[in-house]
């Protein structure tokens, strides 16, 4: 074994035990435990500089994306919801309950009766791709309204027709949770039309949600029911949404 | 200035150059731009492609960083060393605090100090100077006398450009890439000419602050890796006093005119 030889052999080994070493740290808990600090301070300190209300900004119909991505489920393939779509999603009804006074059912034709608002926003995935469209739907603010939220109300949470993965427990459905912050943000929506004309099913049909401040996992497609609760530790793996159970923030508005 | 100065036996005068803040802080940084550089590589390897202006021109990518099958960034400059862009981002941003905590108290420090204006900022002499300083630096010639007491004037500019140009661009590219921050700062999104701009100027600023790195390291080793490495571990440094060898003193110069 020449010098050079050895050198290169040394130098693989130590780049090896580097590289191991490294995810060994990656993958211990308590390291990955102290990093979840900064979703918080992140959280804090976003929370405090955005207020309720600042809004996301808005643009012009000719900013809108020619070719708008679709991620995670393209097409909920159940029957329930097959059969749902082949009548124009004529039947289908948006179920509000959990911790409300008068819980309801909404059709497409209630929700597109109720005041709506129309906004063209930008869609920033967690990929990191950015795509504009045109949205109008019904405020979560005006169905949380109609429906009265109890005291104890503290999330809100979204239940939707699509299964990312097969897992046995169950944990493999869509859901999300948001804040009654984020609830009640003016920009908050329950879309039903995508650049004018009813949302298709690649982007969520019938019915998505539009959380212009945070990133697009959080926004969630093919919305079947929305339930106030006070906390979100029962529902899937218990950290608040699909993603968020998979190691994404729960705060997504980085 | 100087806390102390020593005579060597060898003939050479050691002071003390890099006061302990300063040091810890130099650590502290390299480690996070490493520990950013790769989760950020980590991110990008999610969608390797960058754009220019608001949104991503799928089909007409500004720069595209997927070739053939594959991820684009291999494992061994990605942390963690697995496609996982849920935990890249997780370090991403937990260092990007660490990062952006430290590097503000260093800019306290070197303000209230007096730092930035005495040891950093270029005088007016050295700026007179400034060719003469290039013309040495292409001929790898560096002072070793009592002209490396301060700092050259390239590498003060180079340190002034990092400090206070590349690392706040940085920062600042990366908050207007944050979609609740954007509700805040769009006047600056819109001034990187749109977040995907942002995204891609994100990008190009940490391949100068790399290249940085690699004309930081070849100085390091030019210079005299061991006497420069002991003064931001340790802060002593040491120089040969005695006429300068590399050229004139412009005292000199002036005299002669």
């Amino acid at each position: 074994m020449n010098r050079r030889n050895w050198l290169q052999r040394s130098l693989a080994a130590a780049g090896a035990l580097a590289l191991s070493g490294c995810d060994r740290i990656a993958q211990s808990e308590r390291v990955n435990s102290t990093l979840d600090w900064a979703e918080s301070w992140t959280r804090g300190v976003q929370r405090v500089l955005l207020g309720r209300n600042a809004l996301a900004p808005e643009y012009s119909e000719k900013d809108i994306s020619r070719e708008f991505r679709a991620n995670g489920t393209t097409h909920p393939d159940t029957d329930e919801y097959n059969a749902l779509a082949q009548a124009n999603f004529a039947g289908w009804k948006l179920v509000v309950d959990g911790l409300v006074e008068r819980p309801l059912q909404l059709s497409l034709n209630d929700l597109r009766q109720m005041p709506s608002r129309t906004q063209i926003t930008r869609h920033d995935c967690v990929e990191g791709w950015s795509c504009i469209a045109k949205w109008r739907g019904t405020r979560l603010s005006t169905v949380l309204q109609r429906a009265g939220l109890k005291p104890q109300a503290r999330y809100i949470a979204f239940y939707c027709a699509d299964t990312l993965e097969l897992a046995l427990d169950g944990t493999g459905q869509y859901y999300e949770t948001i804040d009654l912050i984020d609830a009640m943000h003016p920009q908050t929506l329950l879309a039903y039309d995508m650049n004018d004309r009813p949302v298709d099913i690649a982007h969520g049909a019938p019915l998505r949600l539009r959380l212009e401040r945070q990133l697009g996992y959080k926004m969630a497609k093919y919305v079947m029911r929305v339930a106030a609760i006070t906390d979100f530790t029962k529902l899937g793996r218990g950290k608040g949404g699909y993603w968020e159970d998979r190691g994404y923030q729960w705060y997504a508005g980085i | 200035m100087s806390k102390a100065e020593y005579p060597l036996p060898d003939g050479r005068v050691v002071f003390y150059r890099h006061p302990l803040f300063v040091r810890i802080v130099h650590w502290i940084n390299a480690v996070c731009l490493l520990l950013l550089l790769m989760s950020g590589l980590q991110i990008l390897n999610a969608h390797p492609a960058l754009y220019w202006g608001q949104v991503s021109t799928f089909d007409q990518p500004f720069i595209n960083f997927r070739s053939g099958e594959g991820a684009a960034f291999p494992a061994w400059a990605i942390l963690p060393g697995w496609q996982d862009l849920a935990s890249g981002r997780r370090w991403h941003f937990f260092v990007a605090w660490v990062f952006v905590l430290n590097g503000l108290a260093y800019a306290v420090y070197v303000v209230a100090s007096g730092r930035l204006r005495r040891t950093l900022s270029p005088t007016r002499e050295q700026l007179r100077h400034l060719g003469d300083s290039i013309v040495e630096h292409l001929k790898l010639r560096f002072p070793h006398g009592e002209e490396a007491r301060q700092y050259n004037v390239l590498q003060k500019l180079s340190y002034l450009a990092v400090m206070f140009f590349l690392l706040p661009l940085m920062i600042l590219t990366g908050l207007t890439m944050s979609p609740g921050m954007d509700a805040r700062l769009h006047l600056l999104t819109e001034v990187f000419g749109g977040r995907q701009s942002a995204r891609t100027l994100h990008f190009l600023t940490a391949a100068a602050i790399v290249l940085f790195f690699v004309i930081h390291v070849l100085a390091i080793l030019a210079a005299g890796p061991l006497n420069e490495m002991r003064s931001i571990v340790t802060g002593w440094f040491a120089i040969r006093p005695g006429p300068t060898v590399s050229r004139a003193p412009p005292v000199h110069k002036e005299l002669t005119k």
